[in-house]
């Protein structure tokens, strides 16, 4: 009986680390998308000049990371619980959570593969980012305390 | 026998009294001459200005419209709360469905008195306490531009609220607690004018307060915590703090609370989440110096500790 309890235990704790750690690994995924978004808004806003070679690195980059989202493997259910932010709604909106990782995929798979050459295009590219960012985050984000 | 009649009596007149009391308190009570005397002839064009200041199409057109679909203000959004359901109505120039026949002084009556064309109170879903601190011309220039738009046809289904919250007359006794035309914040003599022009816009038409400053019981808003964050509404989340205190937006500088308006990313540029989408849409509609001037208020305003509970600690 002993033995039991120690292994459900056992199994338990191990299930909350993973947890943790895919929630973890999100994390800093979209940590690292935020710093090459930063690279294009800080051009954008004017804080830095428009580089060609800056705007193609940060979309290549952005671009991986997005391709790479897989939503079975880094939103197993469970993971709305714990140290992050993802609502719900992404375990019962499946359907709809899906369709805007994928419209993330296509919107970065495009910027990537025709990246802005002047400030006006890029402008119009971090607007086409900036809310697919922001369709997502807001149905499928929990802002907390 | 003759003692109980009495006592009978007695009790009839007090309930009676205390009816008549209710009524006389509850009434409720429209703008005085001087205010529609202010209205002045509106602007349809800086109309549009306190339009998208104010968002009117977020709950008022239909959900996600885009493009002129956001100008069809056919009404239909909900909004779930511990009161109950309450739906925006039709508010497009429809004569019969929306609000077509109303003259300004009726519009004005509904935005700084929340009061209808019929002389009911209406339910601060709509936000009035908020618009009731607006100028009164910026109310007729919203009305103009208004009057630009198509009719719609068509009447979203009424609110669905729990008792005792759906008996209207009630709302007069919290107009009495909670309806005030002066500005929340008080600042000195010589404030710069781009802060008051931010108090404006942020008291009043974009009614800021409605979600991210903390409700009492009766759903009035906390000044003593004003702006300072609330427990969301609708959902289980939060809304941040936005005063220079807590830990809300306190690092921001004005530009990149002006810039986080105009684009919806944050200084780490994490995006724009939530309810505060729609909310960003419409602010980037505004002129660079109306953000500006939201962006001088919110850095002027007295810092507040977060006015919700911290979030409970992490499961490990």
């Amino acid at each position: 009986m002993r033995k039991y309890v120690l292994a459900i235990t056992a199994l338990a704790l191990a299930t909350t680390a993973a947890l943790a750690d895919v929630i973890a690994d999100r994390k800093a995924v979209m940590k690292d998308n935020a710093k090459q978004v930063g690279v294009l808004v800080s051009m954008v806003k004017g804080e830095t000049q428009f580089d060609a070679a800056a705007v193609l690195a940060a979309l290549t980059t952005l671009n991986d990371n997005v391709q790479k989202i897989d939503v079975a493997a880094s939103f197993p259910k469970g993971s709305d619980q714990g140290d992050t932010t993802a609502s719900p709604k992404i375990w019962t909106d499946a359907a709809g959570f899906q369709a805007q990782v994928d419209k993330f995929k296509s919107v970065t798979a495009t910027a990537a593969a025709a990246p802005a050459q002047d400030l006006d295009a890029l402008k119009a590219q971090v607007g086409t980012i900036g809310q697919t960012c922001a369709a997502c985050h807001e149905a499928f984000r929990v802002k907390k305390g | 026998m003759a003692i109980l009649r009495k006592l009978a009596i007695a009790a009839l007149a007090l309930g009676g009294a205390g009816a008549s009391v209710f009524w006389w308190l509850t009434e409720p009570e429209r703008l005085g001459p001087e205010t529609l005397a202010s209205l002045g002839a509106g602007d349809a064009v800086r109309g549009q200005r306190i339009f998208d200041a104010g968002g009117c199409a977020s709950c008022h057109a239909r959900p996600k419209a885009e493009g002129d679909a956001r100008l069809q203000l056919v009404g239909g959004v909900e909004l779930k709360t511990p009161f109950g359901t309450f739906v925006a109505p039709n508010i497009s120039s429809d004569p019969t469905d929306g609000i077509g026949a109303w003259s300004l002084e009726d519009f004005a009556n509904a935005m700084l008195k929340g009061v209808s064309r019929d002389g009911q109170h209406l339910y601060p879903a709509f936000p009035y306490p908020s618009y009731a601190r607006m100028r009164p011309g910026d109310v007729a220039d919203l009305y103009a531009f208004m009057k630009t738009l198509p009719p719609v046809a068509g009447r979203a289904p009424d609110h669905s609220l729990n008792f005792p919250y759906n008996i209207r007359r009630g709302l007069g006794l919290w107009k009495l607690l909670n309806l005030r035309a002066e500005p929340v914040v008080a600042f000195a003599d010589g404030t710069p004018e781009k802060v008051l022009r931010g108090r404006l816009l942020v008291e009043g038409a974009g009614h800021c307060g409605e979600c991210h400053t903390p409700r009492a019981l009766d759903g009035g808003p906390k000044r003593s915590q004003w702006l300072a964050g609330a427990v969301a509404a609708e959902g289980t989340g939060i809304v941040p703090n936005i005063t220079p205190g807590g830990n809300g937006i306190r690092s921001w500088s004005e530009s990149d609370i002006a810039g986080y308006l105009e684009t919806g990313f944050t200084p780490e540029f994490d995006s724009v989440g939530g309810t505060m989408v729609e909310v960003q849409k419409n602010m980037a509609r505004l002129a660079a110096e109306d953000r500006e001037a939201i962006a001088a208020y919110l850095k002027a305003i007295p810092a507040e500790p977060n006015g919700y509970p911290p979030a409970k600690a992490a499961a490990n």
